[in-house]
């Protein structure tokens, strides 16, 4: 060999590197396309998953449009975590930031709560007072646990009694581990319940029941537990193929579930939970209750006018069309995650596969044009069914299943591997999400 | 997933590890694999004596890089659940396994270059 073939050889190596370098760097820039110059003003009431999600696509996409975001909480809550955070797998930091951590410098944060929005004039009013106009308007202020619907519960019960409640916040959750973690060792009769209303990721009552049970089992306390899961009606989860893998995995497991059973009412003290049956009330007594209150859209948004009046009655979700998530009486509003009257689709999962429709929507009806993306009601739920395992259940408005990677991971198969996304990819990917990357 | 790109990769491991270790574990793999196929090209064969050490620490990468997952998660093997459970174990131990062969083969090569 030569010195002169060496040095081709050598040459030909890193020009072969930095030519697929320019390669890879050219095709990111050619998927941005230029943005719209404009001068509209969007307003978007709630920072959370939704809210933050958007406003930092549509910094890219707008150029000159003033945007404003409000939001009451200085703290941003990553909810998915909750469920590991109530079963002791993580703390409860895992669940929180800062909510400007996530928002870019170009936009207005107002840092306080909507108190009232007029679609007639096109202002949104803030708690301190401050009028400010729109001309588009996205409402994703999330949901109300309407905790008082519950008689003889409150916040302060929990972590202790017997009493956990993981959607009220992540120090409620670390709470919740609290009374659920005595449950898996001293054994007794464990109720989990879920509410009769529309909510946010109708699999983590399961995914709770699942892991409080494995975690008596692996602590060797199996036999000293009774677990009950209080269905709101007659099926365990919306989706009815899922629901059958569900009774399933119950029956394999021990769980009984006691179907059309509301929660209506505890008394702390002697440990009684009342809940409404067709057959009128019915009276179980529990060492661990899992509380889900009834859910609902905030005030501010039952009080606009802006809900369905004839869906969903009292529980006020915005009156959106399903695939376009624009509302049905005033074209330059949208709804975005929990508080959309779509069915389904209160998951941050739904969030993801929402913002870009509406992205599309927003800047198509700024340009002066019709968007064209739909959101065909895609939710996802990694069904944690034990520490280590997970189904990974995809599903549409049509309760199809849409699995991601059909044939490589089995939708009603526990697996690690879903386990494994739940545990380290869901929450990056959420994150990617709020920066708009993903 | 929606939109399962590149960028979007790069974003979720950005996330996962942080940018700043991510991006210094992409640059410590480029400069291994760049520095293996330097050696290669240098010598214009490979040496079966530093081969055969490579090929012996193999185990040792595999079984690392499978305790790595495991520490990192709450699971272990009794959770392998279907037959994609038994490729990703797989895939992971040989990621392992040929990485730490490629680091050893390379440290050996770039210490110890042959006389000529």
């Amino acid at each position: 060999m030569t010195d002169a073939n060496f040095e081709t050889s050598r040459r030909m190596f890193l020009g072969l590197a930095a030519s697929g370098l320019a390669a890879t760097v050219a095709a990111s820039r050619a998927m941005a396309a230029a943005p719209v110059k404009t001068s509209a003003r969007v307003v978007i009431i709630g920072a959370g998953a939704g809210g933050t999600a958007l406003v930092n696509r549509l910094v890219d996409r707008l150029e000159g449009a003033k945007i404003t975001i409000l939001d009451p909480s200085k703290e941003h809550l990553y909810q998915p975590g909750l469920s590991l955070v109530a079963a002791g797998l993580k703390p409860a930091s895992y669940t929180q930031s800062k909510t400007t951590d996530w928002l870019s410098g170009d936009i207005e944060y107002i840092n306080e709560a909507a108190a009232g929005i007029d679609p007639e004039t096109r202002t949104v009013t803030t708690a301190g007072g401050q009028k400010i106009g729109y001309d588009f308007l996205v409402v994703a202020p999330g949901l109300v646990l309407d905790n008082d619907a519950i008689e003889g519960f409150s916040l302060d019960l929990i972590g202790s009694n017997g009493i956990g409640a993981l959607y009220a916040g992540p120090d409620y959750a670390a709470r919740t581990w609290q009374a659920a973690q005595k449950f898996t060792e001293d054994g007794g009769v464990g109720i989990f319940t879920r509410p009769a209303t529309e909510m946010k990721c109708a699999g983590a009552p399961l995914k709770h029941t699942f892991l409080i049970d494995d975690i008596a089992r692996t602590t060797g306390n199996a036999g000293k537990t009774n677990i009950i899961y209080a269905a709101n009606n007659n099926s365990l989860f919306g989706v009815p193929i899922v629901s059958e893998k569900v009774r399933m995995l119950f029956d394999n497991r021990g769980i009984t579930p006691a179907y059309s059973h509301v929660l209506k009412s505890i008394e702390p003290g002697k440990r009684l939970a009342t809940f409404d049956t067709p057959d009128g009330d019915a009276e179980l007594e529990y060492d661990y209750l899992h509380v889900i209150p009834p859910q609902r859209a905030p005030d501010v948004i039952r009080q606009s006018g802006l809900s369905w009046s004839d869906k969903w009655i009292g529980q006020g979700w915005v009156e959106v069309d399903k695939q376009t998530l624009r509302h049905l009486r005033y074209p330059e509003i949208f709804a975005l995650g929990d508080v959309a009257g779509v069915p389904k689709g209160k998951t941050a999962a739904s969030v993801k596969w929402q913002v870009p429709v509406v992205e599309d929507h927003l800047v198509a009806a700024i340009e002066g044009r019709e968007g064209t993306a739909l959101y065909n009601g895609y939710t996802s739920c990694p069904l944690i069914t034990r520490v280590g395992r997970a189904m990974l259940i995809e599903f549409d408005y049509n309760n199809n299943l849409t699995p991601s990677f059909p044939g490589i991971i089995a939708p009603l198969e526990e697996l690690w591997i879903s386990w494994l996304m739940k545990e380290v990819a869901l929450k990056a990917t959420y994150n990617a999400m709020l920066r708009g990357k993903a | 997933m929606k939109d399962l790109t590149l960028t979007t990769m790069i974003a979720v491991f950005e996330e996962i590890f942080g940018t700043g270790l991510f991006w210094t574990m992409v640059a410590a793999a480029v400069l291994i694999t760049v520095a293996y196929i330097y050696v290669l090209i240098r010598d214009r064969s490979m040496s079966m004596q530093k081969f055969l050490l490579a090929q012996l620490s193999m185990p040792f990468g595999a079984v690392a890089a499978v305790v790595f997952v495991q520490m990192m998660t709450n699971s272990g093997f009794s959770d392998i659940g279907g037959p994609i459970d038994i490729i990703v174990l797989l895939g992971v131990a040989a990621l392992g396994a040929v990485g730490l062969a490629v680091l050893v083969y390379t440290i050996q090569s770039l210490m110890r270059p042959p006389s000529r």
